[in-house]
């Protein structure tokens, strides 16, 4: 809302100030490029405080808490296990599909979960809002960060799980966090944009579970991105999460194929599409203070 | 001198009149770029008003300031651009020191949490830094006097328990400039006067507050100087006394101050209090008990088949009750017309009474009675603020246990 600069003529008591005492400067909104990210980090134990807090509210609220964030992918795998691997017998690069699978149905529930929370986030805080000020832009991140805490919970069960099976992870392993990390930028790019359109009009939650479920169709959780055909391969690449999830079981189980060129287009895109995301959401923020 | 903390030079806010929370639709917006593309860029212009209009303002340091003026005068749209909720449309403020704004109690409270963990979440939007909240831990539960239930969810809470600890939190912020709006205005009379201490300690110890406020006693007690705000602009500043007899005088005098360029002289409102139950302030209520509200009517030539219209509004415009009486034959003079209500459940908030009188054809006067008129009555609703509705009503409670 305003920039920071450290005070240029400190006179009189003003001198007195400890360091860091700031002068702001409140004007109105001028250009598209002013994102103040550096704020991200002066208010970085805020951030904090809202993880925290999502976390500590979902855990509270479900009555069997941390057991559900365990039983919601493990059903999901199983039914897809039932359905996709025994009947409709899809490939699974050579994995159990059950393992396959499950692989790719953690990752993503995270990034399902993290978008939905993200859309949803400025809405939710709206009361906050209109009441005290800190950079707005914390309130998406903190949507993406707290659906890793159930990414973690959900991780440890797949690494027992892929072990139960027999299957040792392989050296990638340790490219594993970069994959999630795409994810988390690939939820900031989208859930950016989001969280702002949703907070000025109110159809746009009705898009989001369309929006998603289109998604998952047209990322390889249940199926094989190899049964793409060949020549509309690029065009599959152009999704991130093709590249987050093959990346992630490629990593995990060390079997399939690393995902090259195309996830250097899905760096690409996710990375345009964040700093799409941000300079609308900053530009937008006035606006969503002003109408909530 | 002091040197100034806060500096306002042409402060100005627009809003859009009547757009209230996101009440577009996508869908209308894109379908309308698929008709008509060009009008996307050619934003048609919605009616707009302007909620503050070229406001300067100098605070300096370890100052009261209080901020006074009728409810939409555009004091808390200027205590909004002061703590950077909102963006002026123009004009600039530089504010020289660590900020914190209070315009409500309980910012970021979550009910499933317990007081302890609202304790460091409220603390931390309110902008303190968790060292600060874990050194200043002990000091707000005993202020709140919520030692024993520190670890019960706040849904548990009593809404004066809620509102002790959500005051308790805010009160032990210590920025170097405070902004506070109206949130003494809550919470039980004995606890908002030992806020009202806190706040004294907050100025003595030398920190800048602004204080916007429509209880004129506290402002007196508090401020040093004060700032007048009427039609989004500063109407008149200087020191309290003045400036508050001055507003106090003009929103109960005849001519009512601005906005009184009213060609119908045959009748007008003057003034109102409350004259039942008695002995407590003329524009406070304290209980639900029986109410009577007089409204004094100067009549200067003969009303016939006269209406009189009255109709109660909350602070945010929401119309909460109206009548009308017809048929009313006023002979020149001074008239009391007297309200008489067997209770009024009405939260403890202000409130603007709007006052009208009609004869056969046209309005004679219409009046948004001054001051407003201030509940205190206990708030007999639910914990829970997001519980709390329009009507204040005390309720008894029996399970009656039938034979089966």
């Amino acid at each position: 809302m305003a920039s920071a600069t450290s005070n240029p003529s400190a006179t009189g008591a003003l001198a007195n100030r400890p360091p860091g005492s700031l002068t702001l400067r409140i004007e109105p909104p001028r250009n598209w490029f002013e994102l103040r990210l550096n704020e991200l980090w002066t208010y970085r134990e805020l951030l904090f405080f809202l993880v925290w807090r999502d976390v500590k509210i979902r855990y509270k609220q479900t009555v069997i808490g941390v057991a559900w964030v365990i039983v919601q992918p493990l059903l999901t795998m199983l039914v897809a296990t039932l359905f996709f691997g025994k009947l409709a017998k899809l490939p699974s690069q050579g994995l159990p599909y059950s393992v396959f699978c499950f692989a790719a149905v953690v990752p993503w529930t995270y990034f399902s979960t993290a978008l939905l929370a993200a859309t949803n986030v400025m809405v939710e805080n709206q009361r906050v809002i209109t009441k005290v000020y800190f950079p707005r832009l914390i309130l998406p991140f903190s949507a993406a960060l707290s659906g890793l805490v159930d990414f973690c919970i959900g991780f440890i069960v797949l690494l027992i799980f892929t072990f139960a099976h027999g299957i040792r992870p392989a050296w990638t392993l340790v490219l594993l966090p970069l994959f999630l990390l795409l994810a988390v930028f690939t939820v900031l790019g989208v859930g950016l944009w989001l969280s702002a359109l949703n907070a000025l009009y109110r159809d746009v939650k009705y898009l989001i579970p369309f929006i998603i479920q289109f998604w998952t169709l047209a990322s390889p959780v249940y199926y094989s991105s190899s049964m793409v055909p060949e020549r509309y391969r690029w065009l599959y690449g152009l999704n991130p999460m093709a590249g987050v999830i093959d990346g992630f079981r490629w990593a995990l189980t060390g079997t399939g194929h690393p995902p090259a060129a195309s996830l250097f287009a899905s760096v690409g895109i996710v990375g345009v599409a964040v700093l799409g995301g941000l300079l609308f959401f900053n530009r937008m923020e006035g606006s969503i203070a002003d109408r909530v | 001198m002091t040197s100034a903390v806060i500096q306002a030079a042409g402060l100005s806010k627009r809003y859009q009149r009547g757009a209230p929370a996101s009440s577009g639709l996508l869908r209308d917006t894109l379908a309308r770029a698929l008709r008509a593309p060009w009008t996307v860029f050619k934003r048609e212009k919605p009616e707009t008003f302007w909620a503050l209009k070229d406001v300067s303002l100098e605070v300096h340091e370890g100052e009261v300031l209080g901020l006074i003026g009728r409810n939409g005068s555009g004091k808390t749209t200027l205590l909004k651009i002061l703590s950077r909720i909102t963006r002026p449309t123009e004009g600039w403020a530089e504010i020289r020191g660590r900020v914190g704004s209070l315009l409500e109690v309980g910012t970021g409270f979550h009910p499933e949490l317990t007081g302890r963990e609202n304790t460091f979440l409220s603390g931390a939007i309110l902008g303190m830094s968790k060292q600060e909240i874990v050194r200043k831990f002990d000091e707000i539960v005993s202020f709140a006097e919520l030692e024993k239930f520190i670890d019960t969810p706040v849904k548990h809470y009593s809404s004066g328990m809620y509102v002790r600890l959500a005051f308790a939190v805010a009160a032990h912020l210590e920025p170097e400039i405070l902004l506070v709006d109206e949130v003494l205005a809550v919470g039980d009379f004995k606890f908002q006067k030992k806020c009202l201490g806190k706040m004294g300690d907050v100025a003595r110890a030398g920190r800048t507050v602004i204080l916007v406020s429509h209880q004129l006693n506290q402002i007196r007690r508090l401020c040093d100087r004060t700032v007048w705000v009427d039609f989004g602009g500063v109407r008149q500043s200087g020191p309290t006394a003045e400036v508050v007899s001055a507003y106090e005088s003009a929103m109960t005098s005849p001519e009512r101050g601005v906005g009184a360029a009213h060609a119908d002289t045959r009748a007008r409102f003057l003034s109102w209090k409350i004259v039942e139950p008695t002995g407590s302030l003329p524009h406070r209520l304290d209980s639900i008990g029986p109410v009577a509200v007089s409204f004094q009517l100067e009549v200067r030539s003969p009303i016939r088949h006269g209406h009189q219209g009255i109709a109660l509004f909350d602070a945010e415009r929401r119309l909460m009750w109206a009548f009308s009486n017809e048929d009313l034959t006023l002979e020149p003079g001074l008239h009391s017309l007297i309200y008489k209500f067997p209770f009024l459940p009405l939260c403890p908030k202000s409130y603007n009474w709007q006052l009208s009188l009609w004869d056969e054809k046209e309005n004679v006067d219409l009046w948004e009675a001054i001051p407003e008129l201030q509940v205190a009555i206990p708030n007999y609703q639910h914990a829970l603020d997001e519980w709390n509705g329009s009507l204040n009503l005390p309720s008894e409670f029996h399970v009656s246990h039938e034979k089966g």
